[in-house]
């Protein structure tokens, strides 16, 4: 049985542009263009995309730290009445903001330097469940040695700490209210590798203990296919394909998916290869009818450039594109 | 050389460097003097760099491999600077020049750089003014090392512009950086450091901050201009699918030295130091078998300030041998068709 803990629907962010100082708009950017899933309970949900894809937009408008401008997201949690979030309230959405927790890619600019650690994880705890001096500093500490951090830094300020172990931080923040979804935006891509792969199976580990989904936003491929369930590839604003990892890497349907993979250098000397040379640059003319994806499309017919793509489910992958299958 | 080469003989995949090489550094050292004590940034570093071959340096933040780029061209920040060896340059002419040494300032040093070696870095914003017209920006550079006409600079630079795969060039010589997008600035950055035609490039994290469809084609620009000037390439990078990609030669750095180097298959085939080999396990690989944890590599990189003594792995080494790696600094030596500096593989280790 599938048990959806979000359910998104016609989800919509447009951002006006031009106009300027007291100008009028003259435009707008669909930086979410009519984007539907579900996610499931326990899953780990990947977004992937470039920049400029709309990825990040999409983790805040379903955190609701942006406004969406139309769709609806529905959050269901354990044992609870569903909650509307694009229509909540101030008061909802602070009651909602503890099930539902996000860590940054930036371990250095997302934690305020003047707290020390004990304020900054527990802070939301103060907030919402009145939490302060020893109660307060025994949750902290245990939550310090969750993430693998000695529980003696209660006292110390984020700038004592390096890269991975204020990532750490930020997830122990992140974790500190119990939540039941986190959204991860970019959360390893700032790190290096060793400690990439140390902050992966801390993530992992958090999940089974406590019984976490996660929606997993980042632009690295590789870091998607193995660490994500199912993956949603994002295309300027569009999600232009989504399927089971297993699925979406054996079989890749949409023409930008398999540039995507295509590019992704493989740390393998003999795997040289010449790299198809199938997406041009988009030099920002954008394909204001049709597929979004048709002014770099090696596969573009006249039919691309006239209507929008219909989305079709082919052996269980969600594909937006009108060759779908037949290329 | 034969022409039908045997899989296992590895390294004759590679073929050997087309004459001396145009770098010779030997025993390079860049420290620098902070309030708190010393940081030793560079510590010891030998490396050769060849015409018309890539050599990647690999390593992760701190490792010393952007300040070892930066020695070379002598553009390492104050209160950092060369304390010891050396860095052989070798002039299109047959001359050598130390740049380790050279005058800061000196006319000698101002025209190997630009003219001889260029840079381009992860930001392209850093050597792009930000008030000056791209176009402008690239001819004031031909017109210092070139002896051209501003006519002669401004042909030059639409061509090279075009060469790097910015469409419309013509109309992009009068855009402003701001202008462009994140690709297209790298790109103008890679025209402005080629314009100049030189004999090596050095690349820091040239694609670090690119999306993966604008980082293949950047990569395949540096090295359709490598075959075609015969340029050598020194790339930064702490990306193992691009080294794979694009190196024929790799210098592994951990803490300012390099504790490997190698052709490129060597190092991915039969990696010998227990870093290398670590970094290369926690690493995810596409298409790779799923594995729930990866292979990590335990702790972080020591404080600067508080190198471990004899080997600087050695707190994070699962083959840690005590008496032995905390007491002596292992020297790199020849192992097959790499060199490691491991006692793993200098010494006889008892079986047991």
């Amino acid at each position: 049985m599938t048990d959806p803990i979000l359910e998104i629907r016609g989800l919509n962010k447009h951002f006006p542009t031009g106009g300027g100082f007291f100008g009028k708009a003259t435009g707008v950017v669909k930086a979410v263009d009519d984007i539907s899933f579900d996610v499931i309970r326990g899953e780990t949900f990947g977004i992937v995309g470039e920049s400029g894809s709309g990825k990040t937009t999409l983790g805040r408008c379903i955190m609701r730290v942006l406004e969406p401008s139309g769709g609806t997201i529905r959050f269901s949690r354990n044992g609870r009445e569903p909650i509307e979030l694009a229509a909540a309230d101030k008061a909802s959405l602070t009651e909602v903001w503890r099930d539902m927790r996000m860590v940054f890619q930036d371990p250095q600019s997302s934690l305020n330097p003047r707290l020390r650690v004990i304020d900054l994880v527990g802070q939301c705890l103060t907030k919402t469940e009145g939490l302060a001096g020893k109660d307060l500093a025994e949750r902290v500490s245990s939550l310090l040695e969750q993430v693998g951090l000695r529980p003696e830094y209660l006292m110390r300020y984020p700038n004592a700490f390096s890269g991975g172990q204020r990532q750490r931080l930020g997830i122990a923040r992140a974790l500190a209210t119990r939540p039941e979804l986190v959204i991860a935006d970019e959360a390893v891509s700032a790190l290096d590798v060793s400690i990439q792969a140390q902050t992966l199976n801390l993530l992992r580990d958090l999940q089974e203990e406590l019984d976490l989904t996660y929606v997993f936003i980042a632009h690295d491929i590789a870091v998607v296919e193995h660490f994500c369930d199912r993956i949603a590839v994002m295309y300027m604003g569009q999600i232009v394909e989504l399927a089971t990892t297993e699925t979406l890497f054996e079989t890749p349907r949409h023409p930008y998916t398999r540039a995507l993979l295509g590019a992704v250098p493989i740390p393998d000397p003999r795997a040289r290869r010449k790299r198809r040379k199938t997406v041009p640059i988009g030099d920002g003319s954008l394909a204001r009818i049709g597929c979004r994806f048709a002014p770099r499309c090696p596969h573009a017919t006249a039919l691309c450039t006239t209507k929008p793509p219909p989305r079709k489910t082919i052996a269980g992958a969600d594909v937006l594109c009108h060759h779908a299958g037949d290329i | 050389m034969p022409l039908i080469r045997m899989p296992t003989d590895l390294a004759h995949m590679i073929p050997a460097p087309e004459g001396p090489p145009l770098i010779e550094m030997r025993g390079l050292k860049t420290h620098f003097f902070t309030e708190d004590g010393v940081v030793k940034a560079v510590e010891g570093v030998d490396l050769d760099i060849y015409p018309n071959r890539t050599l990647c340096i690999l390593g992760e933040s701190g490792c010393g491999k952007s300040i070892m780029a930066r020695s070379i061209l002598r553009i390492v920040d104050a209160p950092g600077r060369i304390t010891a060896g050396s860095i052989l340059y070798r002039a299109a002419d047959g001359r050598t020049v130390d740049l380790a040494k050279a005058r800061h300032g000196s006319r000698e040093l101002r025209e190997i750089r630009g003219q001889d070696i260029a840079m381009i870095f992860q930001e392209p914003m850093v050597s792009l003014g930000p008030i000056q017209k791209i176009g402008r920006q690239i001819v004031e550079t031909i017109l210092l090392h070139r002896n051209v006409s501003k006519r002669e600079a401004r042909e030059i630079a639409i061509e090279l512009l075009d060469k790097v795969g910015i469409p419309k060039p013509a109309e992009r010589y009068e855009a402003y950086p701001f202008e462009l997008s994140g690709g297209m600035r790298q790109r103008a950055m890679i025209a402005m450091a080629l314009s100049c035609q030189p004999r090596l490039l050095i690349a820091d994290e040239p694609t670090t901050a690119l999306d993966v469809t604008t980082q293949a084609q950047i990569l395949d620009l540096i090295a359709e201009l490598k075959d075609e000037l015969g340029m050598g390439v020194m790339l930064i990078t702490h990306d193992l699918g691009v080294v794979a990609e694009v190196a024929e030669e790799v210098a592994v750095m951990y803490m300012g030295q390099v504790v490997e180097r190698g052709d490129v298959y060597s190092i991915f085939e039969n990696p010998l130091h227990p870093y290398t080999r670590a970094l290369l396990n926690s690493v995810p690989r596409l298409g790779a078998p799923k594995q729930r944890r990866l292979p990590a590599i335990r702790g972080m990189v020591p404080h600067p300030l508080a190198r471990p003594s004899g080997c600087t792995f050695r707190t994070r080494c699962d083959q840690f041998m005590p008496g032995l790696c905390d007491v002596r600094e292992p020297d790199l030596v020849r192992r097959n068709e790499s060199e490691v500096a491991c006692f793993l593989h200098t010494r006889e280790v008892p079986h047991d």
